[in-house]
């Protein structure tokens, strides 16, 4: 039994990042058409999105390389292979021996590496400006991102995802002013990873302010399927890697397979608030000036690095 | 490290945030009230330090931090702005992820600085005081780095900020005569920066210290 | 019982002139406040050379050799500069550049500010010392900008704000100190009294006292105008009224270099090590340097002379920094004579700005012909200042060459350059302003003779024999600070 759960685990969450994924992007939707007066679409209109854009042919430029046809499915693929490396529902994972928290931001930038590549290769005017906005913004953000991480790892002395996670949900309970720190630095980076306001709004097609959807504006049927489906994938990531390191309580110990009914509650109970707080964030704050993001990744490093810091300056 | 420490840290840390915000903050509300943060997070550190240690004159420096620094002062500088009606944006020098990091070389300076003390301090609060001196150092960073007599004033507030910590991290307070004194001082001081800004106004048309350049080194 | 006299005095006379205001009377008050302190500090002066050093007040008050002689020097140059400010400020007035409320604020200022100094000096808690320096500075600020032009309000917002920086580190450096008295002394306030502190100097944690050194340094050694640090200086003595230029350069500074001084003692007395001197030595040698250099393109009359103050700052830190007995001796006549010479040559520097309604020093001339009195004393107060003898300053700066000539005879050609390079300046400056004939637009002014003349004879006598009890008191001193 034992050496088979953490192949069950590692199966569960694959179909979890996969299939809840679009679910928690239509919960977003929803609470922010609540709280905007509008009325929402329901919690499965991504689903219905995927699935209308799977069974749509594909229109390929003229002159699309081999990239551009290679990207989508790169992006599934490693966006998917990172959704196994975060323990979201359980600490016990194969795969966290293999890939530690630094393997985990090289497969997000893999992914964003090659979208950039693609939205360069149709030759498009947009394409290129949402490269090489996409590409300003990652410059910043990755390193406040590792560095983030790094005051995590501090804290639990290793960079293993799972091993972080097990010391804080396990360990003796200490208020820490650097995971503080780590964590106001983590919610920048993810607003801004994930391409939502005030970074990017990823509701818009305006030209002058879109970042992610420049990029991607050439895509259609399945390759913009998967895109989308992994753009989902990846915010619901990024919010289970936030909650995994700085509200683990609730994950299931290694080994310990009953417990996960109850940690699939909690974590659809954290994910209701997660929704909930990330659209509170959303319409407080307006988009911001191309030239401000910046200041905004400027203090999300400044955070991560103050959190280094007080690591040891105060604990 | 007990709870009670525990929790002075995080003050410590808010202490610290507050520094930052006000280096980096634009506008002038947005200053004032991240210094009333500052001010209060302090007087709540000091009052939790003295519950503690058993230090019953920190009590009355908490309530002294809390009147002068969440309340009076933020008071009169909030009246001075309504009066010589400045709300617009303040502008820095250099620009913003440059102080930024101007700020963390100077908390890491602090570190080091004070690592002969934290080594020979028994007290539950020496973590503490590196942030302190980091407050001060981010202080004067705001001084130089702003051109804006209220925000300058502000800066020189946020460093008395950072004294008063040091105090109370690195010695449980000064004793009760010097901080009453110092406090005094502060009070002072405040009534002159007030009337310094009508004559500035008066004289220049603008809080803008930019334009006060004339005196340059023999004309 | 004086002490009490000698602080109640002028806290009283502050409030009382800031009620009788601009009255025909104001500025006899100030100058009564002003000469019954000084009788209190001759008084206490009196009492401390019979009975030794004292300490009252529970021990709050805390008197010895070394701050009597500058309590004394420091009451007697405000009743002079009392004196002096009532015709200067007369005239002032009624040329409109001072308003009604100006001169209410600058009397109950004035007393304000030489009440501060003298608690800076009387306390034995280096936690009051603090904050009686920081009322000097608050004191004066406003002081500085009483004439409300552009350039005086810059000025004295430079003052205000650099000053306010530096005396924060300074009171960094008092919380390191008391961290470290802690220890030894429990806490408390018996903790920060200098009397305790000196007395277990030896148990003093040595890392502690080298950093809080650092602090104190850049923080007093702002207010003494030491020269990274010096940029308010020129400023505030240029823009400010004359009387309060005097009392700055003559005063306060010396204040500020009194608190440095008693911490650098405590400083290399628990270190065993002379870190603090030599970090003295540095910051004074440069200060000569570059005042000096910066003499040489001054334009401004009352700018020069604040430069001026800037190097005999530093000689005197320098001095205090060399330590041994030899140059204690100088730094400490040094900022007695300095004291004396500056303020006196404030004045007349005041009185010629008057009649030419301006302090550009192309547009001073034929100052002897034009009143012989501001001009002779312009002229005897600068050589006094260069160091020419037979004046006071020449005694010092002497004894502080030969100690240097001793101890490191590596600077002294450096001290030397220093010195010579503010003789050629000033002598250079000031040599085309007294002579030649009375310009068309020279206005006659009603100079003070008192002050003026009592400072220059003063010097003088200093200068060719010192007497007995001032030479014993710097011994005693001298003592006191090895």
């Amino acid at each position: 039994m034992n050496v088979f759960s953490p192949l069950f685990v590692m199966c569960l969450q694959f179909i979890a990042v996969l299939f809840a994924a679009p679910a928690f992007a239509g919960w977003v939707r929803m609470v922010k058409c609540w709280f905007q007066g509008r009325k929402s679409a329901g919690l499965f209109q991504p689903y219905r999105d995927i699935f209308k854009l799977l069974n749509k042919d594909v229109v390929l430029a003229e002159n699309a390389s081999w990239i551009f046809r290679f990207t989508p499915f790169l992006v599934f693929g490693t966006t998917v292979l990172a959704g196994v490396i975060i323990p979201i529902l359980s600490i016990d994972l194969p795969l966290s021996a293999t890939a530690d928290a630094i393997a985990l931001v090289a497969l997000f930038t893999i992914a964003r590496f090659f979208t950039a590549l693609a939205g360069l290769d149709i030759g498009t005017a947009f394409g290129g400006m949402g490269s090489s906005r996409e590409k300003t913004v990652a410059s910043m953000s990755e390193p406040a991102m590792l560095m983030a991480i790094f005051t995590v790892s501090l804290v639990s002395q290793s960079t293993s995802i799972s091993h972080m996670v097990n010391v804080i949900a396990h360990g003796e309970f200490v208020l820490r002013p650097s995971l503080a720190f780590a964590l106001l630095a983590f919610i920048l980076i993810a607003l801004a990873e994930t391409g939502r306001i005030p970074v990017d709004n990823p509701a818009t097609h305006l030209e002058l302010t879109m970042i992610h959807e420049a990029m991607i504006l050439e895509y259609s049927g399945r390759h913009l399927a998967l895109i989308e489906w992994a753009g989902m994938m990846k915010l619901f990531l990024f919010t289970t890697l936030g909650i995994a390191l700085f509200f683990p309580w609730g994950i299931a110990a290694a080994g310990d397979i009953t417990f996960l009914p109850v940690a699939i509650l909690l974590l659809l109970i954290k994910l209701f608030f997660a929704g909930i707080g990330l659209v509170l964030i959303e319409i407080g704050l307006a988009k911001m000036r191309l030239f401000r993001i910046q200041e905004f990744l400027g203090s999300a490093f400044l955070f991560a690095t103050l959190g280094l810091l007080s690591y040891f300056m105060l604990e | 490290m007990n709870i009670a420490a525990q929790i002075n840290s995080i003050l410590a840390a808010l202490v610290l945030l507050t520094a930052f915000g006000l280096l980096v903050q634009r506008r002038i509300y947005g200053l004032l009230h991240l210094f009333a943060w500052q001010g209060l997070f302090l007087s709540i550190s000091t009052g939790l330090v003295g519950y503690v240690a058993r230090q019953h004159h920190l009590y009355i420096s908490s309530i002294l931090t809390l009147a002068l620094k969440v309340i009076v002062l933020p008071y009169i500088l909030h009246t001075l702005i309504v009066r010589l009606k400045i709300h617009k944006e303040v502008e820095t020098v250099v620009n913003i992820p440059t102080t930024m990091l101007m700020g963390i070389a100077l908390v890491i300076f602090s570190y080091h600085l004070t690592a002969p003390i934290r080594e020979l301090s028994t007290l539950v609060t020496r973590s503490t005081i590196a942030v302190a001196l980091a407050t001060v150092m981010l202080g004067l960073l705001m001084m130089i780095t702003r051109r804006h007599a209220v925000t300058q004033i502000i800066g020189f507030l946020a460093m008395e900020n950072g004294l008063f910590f040091a105090a109370t991290s690195a010695t449980y307070g000064m004793p009760l005569v010097v901080e009453l004194g110092v406090g005094l001082d502060i009070l002072i001081a405040a009534f002159i920066f007030g009337i310094f800004f009508f004559h500035i106004r008066e004289t220049f048309d603008s809080l803008d210290v930019e334009q006060m350049a004339r005196l340059k080194e023999e004309e | 019982m004086t002490l009490i006299i000698l602080l109640g005095v002028s806290f009283f006379a502050a409030i009382v002139l800031a009620f009788v205001g601009d009255r025909r009377f104001a500025p006899e008050i100030n100058i009564l406040g002003s000469a019954a302190t000084f009788i209190a500090g001759v008084g206490l002066a009196v009492h401390v050379y019979y009975e030794g050093p004292m300490i009252a007040g529970g021990n709050f008050f805390f008197v010895d050799a070394f701050n009597v002689y500058l309590t004394v020097l420091t009451a007697f140059v405000s009743m002079t500069t009392a004196i002096f400010s009532r015709r200067y400020m007369r005239r002032e007035r009624e040329h409109g550049r001072v308003s009604h409320w100006g001169m209410r604020f600058y009397h109950a200022m004035f007393q304000l500010f030489i009440f501060a100094m003298l608690l800076a000096l009387l306390t034995n808690n280096i936690g009051v010392l603090w904050i009686a320096m920081e009322l000097a500075t608050l004191s004066t600020v406003l002081l500085v900008s009483l004439y409300r032009t552009p350039t005086a309000i810059e000025a004295a917002w430079k003052y205000f704000i650099l000053c306010g920086v530096g005396i924060a580190q300074a009171l960094f450096g008092t919380v390191l100190l008391y961290f470290a008295a802690e220890k030894v002394l429990g806490e408390g306030g018996e903790a920060l009294l200098w009397t305790n502190l000196i007395q277990v100097s030896g148990q003093l944690e040595p890392t502690v006292l080298r950093l809080a050194f650092v602090f104190l340094m850049v923080g007093y050694g702002t207010k003494v105008g030491l020269v990274p640090l010096h940029n308010w200086l020129p400023d505030a003595h240029s823009e400010g009224p004359t009387p309060i230029s005097a009392v700055l350069s003559g005063l306060l500074l010396n204040i500020a270099l009194y608190a440095l001084v008693r911490c650098k003692v405590l400083v290399d007395l628990s270190t065993g090590t002379n870190m603090a001197g030599n970090m003295m030595m540095g910051f004074g040698l440069l200060s000569i340097l570059v005042a000096s250099f910066s003499l040489l393109r001054r334009k401004d009359i009352k700018r020069l002379f604040a430069y001026s103050s800037i190097e005999h700052m530093g000689i005197a830190t320098f001095a205090f920094g060399l330590g041994g007995p030899i140059a204690t001796f100088g730094a400490l006549l040094h900022m007695l004579v300095h004291s004396l010479t500056k303020s006196s040559i404030f004045f007349t520097v005041g009185h010629a700005s008057q009649m030419h309604g301006t302090q550009e020093m192309s547009k001073i001339k034929g100052l002897i012909k034009g009143n012989p009195l501001v001009g002779w004393g312009l002229v005897f107060g600068v050589m006094a200042i260069v160091g020419m003898p037979p004046f006071g300053v020449f005694t010092s700066e002497f004894l502080i060459l030969t100690a240097t000539m001793k101890d490191a005879p590596l600077l002294a050609p450096l001290l030397l350059l220093g010195l010579g390079v503010a003789f050629a300046a000033l002598f250079r400056r000031v040599q085309p302003m007294i002579s030649g004939a009375v310009p068309s637009n020279q206005m006659p002014v009603k100079a003070s003779h008192i002050p003026i003349i009592l400072h220059m004879v003063l010097v003088l006598i200093i200068g060719i024999y010192m007497p007995n009890f001032l030479s014993e008191w710097f011994h005693t001193a001298v003592g006191l600070l090895k």
